[in-house]
């Protein structure tokens, strides 16, 4: 009975290891699912606003995991996505309402992008792909992996197209004078630009590892 | 081949389970948003007021203490009361002398209104400082109207002086490295717009505010 149960234990603690690490790596949301490029693409043009942007995205993709894995036995399927949303928003909101309570500089640098998680595919497709399925703790840790793998992704290419299009890295001067920052790098063009490297990258190292 | 396929029919929900999911959680989440509104409205009330302040100090250089001004009807200033709403900051140093006007003004930019504070200083009839306190301008391109070190140098002696009661040189936009004259604002290459924006701001909102002010500047002088 008890060899049953400390295998069950480790069976299910392996699980949750899993949970939490697909995120990161396997299934990185920005690298492999490609999803939520808006504010890949937007918010990625310096280190300090793809940081906080990911902190935030994390923030949202947490709670309403959590509160969607928690009520998914009392939402019925036809309704399932607008619940979702009012959800996803809610967070959102808050977050909004927290930043601006923890410093108006921040809030300033993020304002118009904040609101744009509501449409974050990644939150909704976790909601629907994993948090309506599985439970609370799995949900958590399913959140976390995917936010940190978020934060990852963005934090990637924010450091590339900030040293690259201003020659600083959060802010700090990284060049000696006269270099010619790369403006096409801080412009749209470099987010895809950035991006496709990054993706190319990733998927070299995915066909090296595979077994031949 | 053709025959159509159905679709297997999920257990279906009644009306009413539906209605009290959506309404249960539109519920919760307009309480918790109630909840953290309520929570953080004061910190958020005070840090706005606080980045004011420091706006105010931080556009009128030397400056130690503020009073606020309100405009009157009749286009003077007295003290301002509590809600007052078209107000200008005076600032002073710590001899009591005068150190400028700040005044807020709003236009549109690239992306959304901004607004900014400009601190006027009416014995050298000049431009001494200048914030932006709110914009959606483009990050990493239109919000270096904030920090570009180089676009706001533009506006310490930013020449706006008087002629019968109107600027004798309009504020205007040129491109960048091509700055000839005190009241000229140089750009920044690849935030034109916005650039322009803010000369624009200058040149109406706060050009409409600097004859007043310098008019009735002896009503700041007084005060102390």
């Amino acid at each position: 009975m008890a060899a049953q149960d400390d295998i069950r234990t480790a069976g299910t603690d392996n699980m949750s290891t899993d949970t939490f690490i697909k995120g990161l790596w396997k299934e990185n949301p920005v690298f492999v699912q490609v999803l939520g490029m808006c504010p890949v693409l937007a918010v990625s043009n310096t280190a300090e606003n793809a940081l906080a942007m990911g902190l935030a995205t994390t923030f949202v993709l947490v709670m309403s995991n959590m509160l969607v894995s928690s009520l998914r036995n009392f939402i019925p399927k036809q309704v399932r996505i607008a619940s979702y949303i009012l959800i996803i928003a809610t967070f959102v909101t808050i977050i909004d309402y927290a930043i601006q309570a923890i410093s108006v500089e921040l809030h300033k640098s993020l304002g118009a992008f904040i609101s744009l998680i509501v449409v974050n595919c990644l939150i909704l497709s976790r909601a629907e792909a994993f948090a309506s399925k599985n439970g609370v703790i799995a949900s958590l840790l399913d959140a976390l992996g995917m936010g940190f793998g978020f934060v990852i992704g963005l934090f990637s290419l924010g450091a590339v197209r900030e040293i690259l299009g201003n020659g600083t890295f959060f802010g700090m001067g990284l060049f000696p004078n006269g270099f010619q920052s790369w403006i096409v790098m801080i412009l749209p063009a470099g987010g895809f630009f950035t991006l496709a490297l990054w993706l190319l990258l990733f998927n070299i190292w995915k066909e090296k590892r595979k077994p031949a | 081949m053709n025959t159509a396929t159905t679709i297997p029919s999920e257990s279906q929900a009644s009306s009413s389970k539906m209605l009290v999911a959506m309404v249960g959680i539109g519920t919760l989440c307009a309480l918790l948003i109630a909840l953290v509104y309520e929570g953080t409205f004061d910190r958020i009330a005070h840090l706005r007021a606080e980045a004011l302040e420091a706006a105010v100090f931080r556009v009128l250089p030397g400056t130690s203490t503020t009073i606020v001004f309100a405009l009157t009807s009749s286009g003077t200033f007295e003290l301002a009361e509590e809600g007052a709403d078209r107000v200008v900051y005076a600032g002073y140093n710590d001899q009591g002398a005068l150190t400028g006007v700040a005044v807020e003004a709003a236009g549109q930019g690239y992306a959304g209104i901004i607004n900014i504070l400009v601190g006027y200083d009416p014995a050298t009839e000049t431009v001494v400082g200048f914030y932006v306190l709110q914009s959606n301008e483009t990050p990493g391109l239109g919000d270096k109207i904030e920090k570009d070190e180089k676009f706001l140098a533009n506006f310490s002696g930013l020449d706006v002086s008087l002629e019968n009661s109107q600027l004798k040189n309009r504020v205007v936009p040129v491109k960048s490295g091509t700055k000839a004259n005190p009241w000229e604002v140089e750009a920044i290459t690849g935030a034109t717009i916005s650039s322009r924006a803010i000369a624009e701001i200058i040149d109406t909102g706060v050009g409409e505010m600097i004859p007043l002010i310098h008019k009735h500047q002896q009503v700041f002088q007084k005060m102390n």
